[in-house]
């Protein structure tokens, strides 16, 4: 602080604060509620659509069914067996996607460093298409391949840019030596492996909900649950690492340490998305920018982007499952197309109200 | 803190050091006319090289596949370093390239769209459309970043390049899991490659790329104002919409033709700038021609490892590229203190 402040300007600087203040919380709250509303419309619409339309009092008789005991064969099974872990796998993965691309923005500080961009989403892919090719493994296996190649590789990453110190500039320089390298060894298994192989390895690197069981959703939400729980108590400190390290030095915190666990739990985040469904294109790296377009200068953007992150996901979903009557289309054909229009809106709205993203 | 060197020395030590790679670039360049399924002594080279009228097996060898292929390199490679380093210049993003704005996914999809309803399956014809499409792409991501009064900010173009991307994609892998035939011409075109690339396509390039270079290396001096931040850059008189726009008609020339050449190589416009940056320090005036230099040595040398290296076949370029230039980039970064962007 060199200059002083006019005292003049010193006296009404408190009241105009807390004015600010109480517009940018009322934003937040409106955008917050905004989104979760849109997403509970959308989750609806997802349990209402199909080949067998259900009508809404019958699948709320059919999720209460377990503590009524009042069982409707066959819708049961619809609803409960197929679309609710479709739904539910589609809103928690989003959601990681969305706050793990998010981090990955806020802690590196750059618009364009999302997972699928920094290496994590290309190890995690190069594992799974290794997988398919090479060793002719799906399910389970599929996704401890995706798992351990997400997590190595970020870790790898990390450690590679280690030198007295990890500064955000030598991790995405380093993230995306490594992607290139993994992307490469992708396109050459591509280019050897059998043509069916090849089709296989692609539909899981668009990233689809086809086929979601009650037991995907419960891992995933266990996986993800436990990172998100771990992510409370730090999501402060994400907003302290975005003003610059020696400003978030000066005000007290640990910038070595927040940046390395929250790094870890958004490539943890990432990982276990990836696993269960594939990187389903975009989400991580839209949600982010979508969430801050609508916050405007409000800060706190990991809810709003999480909410984004599913929302977009499951909206996706469900034009993948109905847009062309009898094709049921991987997610990630559809979440490019709508992010990218969602995002296009955005951008031109912000510039009719004259900010700057 | 040791005296910063005077200002004049400074500059001879880079000019000297471009001359230096202009020398690295001629060998690697002799090389890669020698080296092969059939390898061709260097002497004998040079002796086809300054004698037009020779004839016999290497003397064909040499004009019709290694010429044609080599000059390819040198004038691509050359493109997608000066690209790369122009965008990351207007974006201020260490991250821009041709992949993260849109340009190879609006090639990729014109491709695609090429194989699936025009039944198209040449090279040649691969050019044209992947020309058109990276056109197209460049043009709708400047188009969406510039609405509104601020122009296309960094930001703006980095997000604008991102969202047509996503949005290319996803209809070019909706067509490829929907029709295997596509499919299967499509994996061999996006690894990205020099090998069967003749004279034709040469020929059809060039003149687009040698423009695109003459543009790209005017830019130098804007990029550096540019580099300030767009207020110092007007305080300073810069006109900086004009700067930016000159300075992406000449990015969708050098990575459009150079994609429409090779099918899409990400990683040599991406690492070269940065590797460029570490040795010439922040300036474009420097980062350009360095960057024009050893983009090409890093391609070339890739194309002439990748002949080699799995007899009796050959890995594409666009692999062997990132096999050997990453781990050299990582090593890079890990040792220099990078000047940031």
């Amino acid at each position: 602080m060199t200059a002083m402040p006019d005292p003049h300007e010193f006296i009404d600087i408190g009241a105009e604060v807390a004015g600010i203040r109480e517009t940018l919380a009322r934003r937040r709250w409106l955008v917050v509620s905004g989104l979760a509303l849109v997403l509970l419309a959308l989750f609806a619409t997802a349990m209402i659509l199909g080949d067998y339309p259900v009508t809404l009092p019958r699948i709320v008789a059919s999720l209460l069914s377990p503590l009524t005991g009042e069982a409707q064969r066959g819708i049961d099974f619809i609803v409960l067996g197929v679309r609710l872990p479709r739904a539910l796998v589609a809103v928690m993965a989003g959601a990681a996607f969305g706050i793990s691309g998010t981090l990955f923005q806020t802690v590196l500080r750059n618009p364009l460093a999302s997972p699928d961009i920094i290496g994590i989403t290309a190890g995690a892919s190069t594992a799974a298409v290794a997988a398919i090719v090479l060793l002719q493994w799906g399910g389970g296996m599929l996704a401890l391949a995706a798992l351990v190649g997400g997590l190595g590789t970020a870790g790898a990453i990390y450690a590679l840019a280690w030198h007295r110190g990890v500064s955000p500039y030598r991790v995405v320089l380093v993230g995306i030596g490594i992607a290139a390298v993994m992307t490469a060894i992708m396109s050459y298994m591509f280019t050897r492996a059998r043509l069916i192989e090849v089709q296989q390895a692609l539909t899981w690197l668009t990233g689809s909900l086809n086929g979601m069981q009650m037991k995907d959703a419960t891992q995933l939400a266990i996986g993800a649950g436990i990172v998100g729980l771990l992510l409370i108590p730090l999501s402060r400190a994400a907003g302290t690492l975005e003003l610059g390290d020696d400003m978030a030095r000066a005000l007290g915190s640990r910038v070595e340490r927040a940046r390395f666990l929250l790094l870890g739990l958004a490539v943890c985040l990432c990982a276990i998305a990836t696993a269960a469904t594939g990187p389903i294109a975009f989400v991580a790296l839209m949600a982010g920018p979508i969430a801050r377009l609508l916050l405007g200068p409000a800060t706190g953007s990991l809810v709003p982007a999480a909410l984004t992150g599913a929302l977009v996901t499951l909206g996706a979903d469900i034009v993948a499952q109905h847009f062309i009557a009898g094709v049921q289309l991987p997610v990630g054909v559809i979440t490019g197309g709508i992010g990218a229009c969602f995002l296009i809106l955005m951008l031109i709205a912000a510039n009719r109200s004259g900010r700057t993203s | 803190m040791s005296q910063a060197l005077p200002h004049l020395s400074r500059s001879r030590y880079l000019a000297a050091g471009i001359v230096l790679l202009a020398l690295l670039l001629l060998a690697i360049a002799l090389l890669s006319l020698a080296v092969g399924a059939r390898a061709i002594p260097l002497g004998e080279v040079i002796d086809t090289l300054l004698n037009p009228e020779a004839t016999g097996t290497n003397a064909t060898i040499m004009r019709d596949l290694r010429l044609p292929r080599t000059l390819l390199g040198l004038v691509v490679g050359a493109a997608l370093g000066l690209s790369g380093a122009i965008m990351q210049g207007v974006t201020r993003n260490p991250l821009a390239d041709p992949g993260l704005l849109g340009i190879h996914a609006g090639a990729a999809l014109f491709v695609v769209l090429g194989i699936a309803l025009l039944g198209l399956a040449s090279l040649t014809a691969y050019v044209w459309l992947g020309f058109l499409g990276a056109a197209m792409a460049t043009i709708i991501v400047y188009a969406v970043a510039s609405l509104g009064r601020e122009g296309a900010t960094p930001v703006k173009l980095a997000l604008a390049g991102a969202a047509v991307t996503a949005a290319f994609s996803s209809v070019t892998s909706g067509i490829l899991l929907t029709n295997a035939v596509t499919l299967d011409a499509f994996r061999f075109w996006q690894v990205g490659s020099l090998a069967g690339r003749g004279n034709d396509i040469l020929f059809g390039v060039t003149p687009f790329l040698a423009l695109g270079i003459v543009l790209a290396l005017i830019t130098g001096r804007l990029l550096d104002a540019m580099a300030l931040g767009d207020d110092i850059a007007r305080g300073h008189g810069q006109r900086v919409m004009l700067s930016r726009a000159l300075a992406a008609v000449a990015w969708i020339i050098l990575s459009g033709g150079a994609t429409a050449a090779l099918g899409p190589i990400a990683f040599v416009g991406l690492i070269v700038p940065h590797a460029a940056r570490a040795i010439t320090g922040p300036s474009y005036r420097w980062i350009l021609p360095y960057s024009a230099l050893l983009a090409p040595i890093l391609l070339l040398g890739a194309d002439i490892v990748g002949r080699v290296v799995a007899p009796p076949g050959e890995l594409q370029v666009g692999i062997v590229t990132a096999a050997i230039g990453a781990p050299l980039f990582v090593l890079l970064v890990r040792r220099r203190r990078l000047a940031e962007l």
